[in-house]
């Protein structure tokens, strides 16, 4: 595929320049949320902070899990684990289209060869309590990101309205890379002294994942899991305002979340092994959305989300 | 006259919504220019991606000046009153005038209302058009910040408003301030094909400058170019574009300066059924499927690009064609692993899991209801020439392509995938269609299924949908139709028609619902009560309707009849009549649209339904078809007022002496030669009428029936009905009853109108 001379040599390379770029655009480059997460949109820095009246902007990479499209890393396309790159500014910035459109040149898209798309694609997490408009955008017929302006979360309005974009980073690499498959993507510069695949990284631990999250996780224990994790949260959220040993106003917004985010791991594990009914699966997914707007009821009363004494 | 242009450029808009809005556009300004006294001469509305387009012509400058005369109170009225009328009216006590009137002396006010220029009303309207936008779904952006700002709502950020008035003189921006956004006279062309702004004069200088800039404004001009590039790039290759209006439609709205490109699809996929092909490429990519016309295999694809490159689209026509080869190799996938189950555990066993999958909460899995379908089929399968075995066979696998991983992948491949597994796991060709064709008619233009197997699997797929959902009563209301009932009944219907099915569609319908009540208190029935109903059920096939059947099976039983609706016998046959009746009478709706549309006024149709056996659609059809054609005729028309005029006077005889006139008439009493003459046409219709209706000829019927027009006519004209001998009107009475025996006994006329 005919690039231009500033092509980038490595998955870490395109990453590194999303990293530049959106630095020099004046984001806040935070590092990934360490807990296991289904999209980058968990990430607290963009669940939560793209509530309230605060000003907002953050770029990060979040590793991500999808237990249920593990395939034994055999699949050219699809991994359970894999990498977002997650951008959130609030508000949405008038040139967000253009300056999306940067960060593609910035890893060597060139814009007057490619075919770049704005096509329809309304988002919605169902367990996040959340949804926005924008569009998945294609180059040359592929979805390399998805562009939402977010109207919700957690249940509630957004104001101002945070612009997101979400990069899915092996796919778009992969593409600008010009590999076939994933495992063959080089990780680090293929001239280095050690030069990695992307396989030589994850290829075994995407069969020791596949192999556990369909056939070996514990579904008693998760099931457990999930429901300490949601009757914790709660229980976060029950304690009074003010802290009794500092006497500070502290509400525990994070800390509850984290478990929403347990919890929603831990659906998606149980959803992998099979043993969610179709019928329960929803009332599952509510149980999470329950906890998520119940995070995000606490986290507009703190100061990060634009609580004023 | 100026001529008005309006652009609100915008954020991508989804392409499926552009040709609503920019006809909306054109509605919401054209209606509040002309509201506001403001006409034109013509208006054109367009849109692109990033743009809606209105162009208004031969606008008037300046709305005319109009004077509005109002009646105030009365002259002597209470101050109070006088001076709210003139806090109404915009004038002062001087301004009134008094003017006599029947009820004395009144006051009037002429408000005179100045007209005002265009540009002030243009920008007015405008500002109300963009702020109550019907856009299916809309959003907020940005909007932390100035007051007055973040409070519109577009369907994607909205950038900029074009807005200016040209005449002679030149152009002028109508200026305007929307949530922050100031109107001007400047866009911008394609996104990347061009760059800066454009200043522009008038609706011609703006398109010939976007054009310029690589934007085509007209979505009908960028349809007609995509398709004509896509025919002559197929063509010089021997081939041909499957044709597709709603993605041409939607493809022409994904861009502003449309290139067509051609490629190939790679070897190992062209044996995909070509279906699979066309829809993984239509649904993920929006690509044209390009047919061999030869082979009917689909060869090639043709992408839509947004824009020119140096390299005539090679790396863009690369990259499509490596997406589409991910997505073919998955779509391939499906197929091999499709293949492979069907193979090893046939087609039923792939259909094994839908025991798991349920259908309606109060209609069981998609087993049950398959169990249930297939039951049905092997009982109507003799009445359309199929075999039962084979016809259950079909219905028990035409839904296992719902387990398969293509139609999880592409549900709208339902049914079509089924028919190439039955293939593949060796069923009998006419299983295989029945997998596919079972699902239609959808449409009311869709093809109607005609192979027996398929008829019968058809059938009892969409009536066992009905009576399911009349037994748990979530029947269509008004607009709503969640599962599609009325789709089904038209399709049982047209089912019918288009085969000539003579069938009771009562007895279908009694026994199906009754199934369904079985089922619905399968868990709360004593085991006797079961069995009567299944008993019942037996009985229907000899008996016909539910009615008569459940009271064969109590006085076989020695049973009472159920009066006490706790139990599940009292429920059950206190509810099926009622159930039952409001479903044939849902098909009888279905029915009269449909006839309707095919030129069939509804009161004949009524005419019709009132007679017996209208539950054979085949015969009421053919009822309505000849009463029709037979009121086309002077006869007919004229045979129906003889009718409606014997029986008016007959109704009102019958209604006085308190008897009705049933009894033979005798030709002895008649007096009149004209008396005398109808009794030998009447005796001589009914010989005629007799066989013709035993051989369900209705034409037959009708048109030995007009040949009663004549001496009719020529009885009323004769003869005084209400004469004073009462024998003689008693007779007179007695005819005419006989006259409206063998009218009403080819349809009911008193219903017909006129």
């Amino acid at each position: 595929m005919a690039m231009s001379d500033n092509r980038p040599k490595s998955f870490q390379e395109i990453i590194l320049r999303l990293q530049n770029y959106w630095a020099e655009k004046g984001c806040a480059v935070l590092q990934p949320y360490d807990m296991e997460v289904g999209a980058g949109t968990f990430h607290p820095a963009t669940t939560l902070r793209a509530l309230g009246s605060n000003a907002w902007a953050a770029a990060y990479v979040q590793p991500s899990r999808r237990p249920t499209d593990g395939r034994y890393g055999e699949n050219p396309n699809r991994l359970q684990h894999y990498y977002q790159y997650q951008v959130l500014i609030k508000p949405s910035p008038p040139n967000l289209q253009e300056l999306y459109l940067g960060s593609l040149e910035a890893i060597g898209i060139d814009m007057a060869l490619h075919d770049i798309r704005f096509v329809e694609d309304d988002w919605e997490s169902p367990t996040l309590g959340a949804w926005g408009l924008g569009w998945e955008v294609w180059c040359d017929g592929m979805e390399v990101s998805q562009f939402t302006y977010f109207q919700q979360v957690g249940g509630h309005d957004c104001t101002p309205v945070s612009g997101e974009l979400t990069y899915g980073l092996e796919r778009l690499a992969m593409y600008v890379l010009g590999v076939d498959h994933v495992m063959d993507m080089p990780f680090n510069d293929p001239q280095s002294p050690i030069a990695l695949s992307y396989g030589d990284v994850f290829k075994q631990t995407e069969e020791e994942y596949a192999r556990w999250n369909f056939d070996v996780a514990n579904a008693d224990v998760l099931l457990r899991h999930f429901e300490e994790a949601e009757a914790e949260c709660a229980a976060i959220l029950a304690h009074e305002h003010v802290d009794p040993k500092t006497g500070k106003r502290i509400i525990m917004a994070h800390p509850a979340y984290d478990q929403c985010i347990k919890a929603s791991h831990i659906f998606n594990l149980l959803d992998a092994r099979g043993v969610i009914s179709v019928t329960e699966r929803q009332a599952y997914i509510g149980r999470v959305r329950a906890l998520a707007k119940q995070c995000a009821d606490a986290f507009v009363l703190t100061e990060a989300g634009g609580y004023a004494a | 006259m100026p001529d008005l242009l309006i652009e609100l450029f915008s954020e991508e808009i989804p392409a499926r919504m552009q040709g609503k809005a920019a006809a909306d556009l054109q509605k919401l300004v054209t209606d509040g220019l002309v509201d506001a006294g403001l006409t034109y001469a013509g208006a054109a509305a367009f849109a692109t991606p990033r743009r809606l387009c209105l162009g208004v012509e031969g606008l008037l400058a300046r709305s005319p000046d109009t004077r509005e005369e109002r009646k105030g109170p009365k002259v002597g009225a209470p101050d109070k009153a006088i001076e709210g009328f003139l806090r109404g009216a915009g004038v002062t006590r001087d301004q009134l005038e008094e003017r006599e009137t029947p009820k004395g002396a009144v006051y009037f006010a002429t408000i005179e209302h100045e007209g005002r220029e265009a540009g002030e009303i243009v920008a007015e309207v405008l500002e109300v058009a963009i702020r109550n936008f019907p856009w299916p779904k809309s959003m907020r952006w940005g909007g932390a910040g100035q007051p007055g700002e973040g409070s519109l709502r577009w369907v994607r950020p909205l950038h900029s408003i074009l807005c200016i008035l040209s005449d002679e003189a030149g152009a002028q921006v109508v200026p305007m301030v929307v949530d922050g956004i100031r109107s001007g006279d400047t866009t911008q062309g394609h996104r990347f094909m061009a760059s800066g702004e454009i200043t522009v004069t008038g609706f011609d200088d703006y398109a010939a400058k976007l054009k310029a800039a690589h934007v085509i404004l007209d979505p009908q001009e960028r349809a007609d170019h995509i398709w004509e590039d896509a025919k002559n790039a197929a063509f010089a290759q021997g081939l041909e574009i499957v044709e597709d209006a709603g993605l041409l439609r939607e493809v022409a709205g994904l861009v502003e300066w449309p290139v067509v490109l051609m490629g190939d699809i790679a070897e190992e996929f062209i044996p995909l059924p070509p279906e699979v092909l066309q829809t993984s490429m239509k649904e993920h990519q929006k690509f044209f499927s390009v047919r061999n016309p030869q082979t009917g295999r689909i060869e090639k694809f043709v992408t839509v690009a947004n824009r020119e490159t140096a390299d005539h689209g090679a790396t863009i026509l690369a990259g499509n064609q490596k997406v589409l080869a991910a997505r073919l190799a998955d779509a391939k996938f499906f197929w091999e692993n499709d293949l492979r189950t069907v193979r090893s555990v046939g087609l039923a066993g792939m259909g094994k899991p839908l025991a798991n999958v349920t259908f309606h909460r109060e209609l069981g899995s998609q087993s049950d209801r398959i169990a249930r379908i297939a039951k049905l089929a092997g009982e109507v399968a003799p009445l359309v020439g199929a075999l039962p075995d084979l016809s259950e066979e079909a219905a028990r696998v035409a839904k296992a392509d719902l387990s398969s991983e293509m139609v999880y992948e592409f549900p709208e491949l339902q049914g079509v995938m089924g028919r190439y597994y039955a293939l593949a796991a060796e069923l009998p060709e006419s299983v295989a269609n029945a997998c596919e064709a079972h699902y239609s008619p959808l449409g009311p233009s869709d093809d109607v299924p005609e192979e027996p197997v398929s008829v019968a699997v058809a059938f009892a797929d969409k009536l066992d949908t009905l009576t399911g959902f009349w037994a748990i009563d979530e029947k269509p209301t008004g607009s709503k139709d969640p599962y599609a009932l009325r789709r089904a009944a038209l399709g049982v219907i047209r089912i019918i028609l288009s085969n000539d099915l003579r069938l009771r569609l009562d007895r279908f319908i009694d026994s199906q619902l009754l199934k369904h009540e079985i089922a619905q208190h399968a868990g709360a029935a004593e085991a006797a009560e079961l069995a009567a109903l299944e008993n019942t059920l037996d009985e229907i096939a000899d008996h016909g309707v539910f009615g008569a059947a459940f009271h064969a099976v109590l006085q076989k039983l020695g049973l009472e009849t159920p009066g006490d609706t706790d139990t599940v016998l009292g429920k059950v046959s206190a509810k099926m009549p009622g159930v039952s009746e409001d479903l044939l009478s849902f098909f009888h709706d279905r029915l009269k649209v449909h006839l309707r549309e095919e030129g069939i006024r509804h009161d004949v149709i009524d005419a019709c339904l009132a007679m017996p056996g209208n539950d054979d659609l085949i015969l009421l059809v053919k009822r309505a078809e000849a009463l029709a054609g037979f009121l086309k005729t002077d006869d007919g028309e004229n045979l129906l007022q003889g009718f409606k005029r014997a029986n008016n006077i007959l109704s009102q005889a019958e209604e006085k002496d308190g008897v009705e006139y049933s009894f033979g008439a005798d030709v002895k009493f008649a007096e009149d030669a004209s008396e005398k003459a109808l009794f030998a046409a009447l005796d001589e219709a009914q010989a005629a009428i007799a066989p013709a209706m035993e051989g369900e000829d209705f034409a037959a019927a009708m048109s030995a029936m007009s040949a009663l027009r004549a001496p009719i006519d020529a009885f009323f004209e004769a003869v005084q009905i209400n004469t004073d001998n009462q024998v003689v009107r008693r007779n007179r009475l007695n005819l005419l009853a006989r006259i409206r025996d063998i009218c009403l006994g080819v349809a009911d006329l008193t219903r017909i109108e006129g």
